[in-house]
């Protein structure tokens, strides 16, 4: 008995220092500068916690416990090394939904060896339940569209009556389990699987544009299904760090959600693909294509180019020959700038973390606020694989989807360059009128093909 | 723990999380997205619980997969967000002066 005593009391005093580091470490994240110590210092955290919980008393099954670790920790490992940066977001939601995975994991053993004593820590289990539940097979659906793996987004008529249903059902079970009414395995494991069919139903609509903020949402639930389940096993280690997580991730969700001009409930419920589609016929005019060769002479002979990139410079990888590309442009004397949108690429600051694995340095690289008033005066403006965010539409047209989302002022340019792979609508499937502009060009090709074929012909010049 | 300390740890934590992200810079959103997604891999101190205390082979099976899946969360998302932070360290030391940041290793 005094041994496991003093265990518990080194068992609290390392979930103490963990909780400790987990904050210092995020605090450390949000700013470039600390940045990179940030992540060293949480991982210090979740080691010490780890290797601590070897100890808790009265513990079995390690022959089981270091294995699935070890899987689970070399796959990973192994996934997270190997894969582009151009496909992190959906790297992350993989990760995120495992975590999520785990914490319904935890509320399923819990519930059915029927550990969970008292109906708060039933509810909590339910609740924390549910929510991990949704959040695994959400992030899985989001990290197919993503990859590429679900092309489709599946709508049809009543889905959000069946969606409410679903959920309907599976807090009905939970509530008989909670309230201890009708606990037993079959009920329970309806219970999971209503909620896990409720994930699924609940992402296949969204569109593909708003999979960041789903992301950042489903990231934050995960925090909060763990914060639960710490609640039920009573670890102070994971209340904390899961509710930390879960109110962060509510406020970058929030932030993302806000970036595009839409509310929460809007990117959830609203079929924004539908309605683009249907608006799209509205644009007239024609799209004008131009030569590599022309638009290496307009570059190198500019006083002021603003780059714009987009998902198409990530897909294409292209960030690179981007960069060559400016700095030929830079050696010329050219004055060269990027502007970001907020929600370019598939989540915010996705962009910046492209091009600072390019070497883009961060004074070159402007906000959408800092940048828009500078377009005026510039002589190109080159978009690269961008798309909805440099719609004017979004300026104009009230019954525009994006109607109201803050864009970048490309089309107030002298010159548009815009290169794009196909003349397709954008990730929105909304028709972009900027292309059809007067002063627009399209320069049809692959980023990275295209920006070394304007190396050449910038080089040409001379 | 009584109920009503771990409410209030629960409030802490809460205006916490607030607090940390509310001033930072759009270009550490996705970095900072994916360092709390690992700090949530916390959980797989709770799914190593679970699995210690699991008796018949169908809590054993899903514990497995509990600690399996939390192990990936917390390592997987410990390698994405080093290596998106590193990217970040190189071009600041670039910006430094070239040569001065790659002294250090």
């Amino acid at each position: 008995m005094p041994s496991w005593l003093s265990a518990d009391l080194a068992i609290q005093a390392s979930y103490f220092v963990t909780a400790v580091l987990f904050i210092m470490g995020l605090k450390r994240m949000s700013s470039p500068v600390t940045a990179r110590s940030g992540i060293l210092w949480a991982g210090a955290g979740m080691a010490v916690a780890t290797l601590i919980t070897f100890l808790y008393p009265g513990m079995s099954n390690f022959a089981l416990i270091v294995p699935a670790m070890l899987i689970g920790a070399v796959l990973a490992w192994w996934s997270g090394k190997r894969v582009a940066m151009t496909n992190m977001p959906q790297m992350i939601a993989l990760y995120n939904g495992m975590g999520g995975g785990a914490a319904a994991a935890i509320a399923a053993v819990e519930l059915y060896r029927g550990a969970t004593a008292g109906y708060v820590t039933a509810a909590l289990a339910v609740g924390g339940g549910i929510i991990g539940a949704v959040s695994f097979s959400g992030s899985a659906i989001a990290f197919g569209k993503l990859q590429g793996l679900i092309t489709r987004s599946i709508r049809f008529s009543g889905q959000q009556f069946l969606n409410l249903l679903l959920l309907a059902a599976a807090l009905v079970l939970g509530t008989l389990v909670a309230s201890q009414v009708n606990a037993t395995p079959l009920v329970v494991t309806g219970f999971f699987v209503l909620a896990l069919l409720l994930g699924v139903t609940m992402t296949l609509p969204i569109g593909g544009a708003d999979m960041p903020v789903v992301i950042s949402l489903y990231n934050a639930l995960t925090g909060l299904a763990v914060g639960l389940e710490g609640f039920v096993l009573n670890n102070a280690a994971m209340i904390i760090a899961g509710t930390v997580v879960g109110s962060a991730g509510t406020l970058l969700t929030q932030l993302m959600a806000r970036a595009m001009n839409r509310s929460l409930g809007n990117v959830l419920f609203s079929g924004f693909g539908d309605t683009g589609a249907a608006a799209s016929g509205a644009v007239s005019g024609s799209l004008k294509p131009i030569e590599a060769a022309d638009v290496g002479v307009m570059l190198a002979f500019a006083n002021k180019v603003i780059v714009v990139p987009g998902y198409g410079m990530a897909v294409a990888q292209a960030q690179h020959k981007i960069w060559e590309l400016c700095q030929l442009l830079i050696d010329r004397g050219v004055h060269v700038r990027f502007a970001i949108h907020p929600v370019a690429g598939r989540m915010p600051g996705h962009m910046n973390v492209l091009l600072a694995e390019a070497g883009v340095p961060y004074d070159l690289i402007a906000d959408l606020d800092e940048i828009n008033a500078e377009f005026d005066t510039a002589d190109v403006a080159l978009i690269i694989g961008a798309n909805d965010v440099v719609n004017p539409v979004a300026r104009t047209d009230k019954s525009s989807p994006i109607y109201g989302m803050p864009i970048l002022n490309a089309d107030k340019a002298k010159n548009v360059i815009v290169i794009k792979r196909g003349s397709g609508a954008g990730f929105s499937g909304i028709e972009n009128a900027l292309f059809y502009l007067d002063n627009t060009r399209m320069l049809y090709g692959d980023a990275q093909k295209v920006a070394a074929e304007l190396i050449q012909a910038i080089k040409a010049v001379d | 723990m009584t109920g009503m300390v771990a409410l209030y740890i629960f409030m802490l934590a809460a205006f916490t999380g607030y607090e940390v992200i509310s001033r930072v810079p759009v270009i550490l959103h996705t970095p900072l997205m994916s360092g709390s997604n690992f700090v949530h891999g916390i959980v797989l101190v709770g799914a190593m619980v679970a699995l210690g205390g699991a008796h018949t082979p169908l809590e054993k099976t899903i514990g497995f997969i509990g600690v399996l899946l939390a192990a990936g969360n917390a390592v997987g998302g410990y390698v994405v967000t080093e290596r998106m932070l590193e990217m970040f360290k190189s071009s600041g030391a670039r910006r430094g002066g070239g040569g001065g940041g790659q002294g250090k290793h």
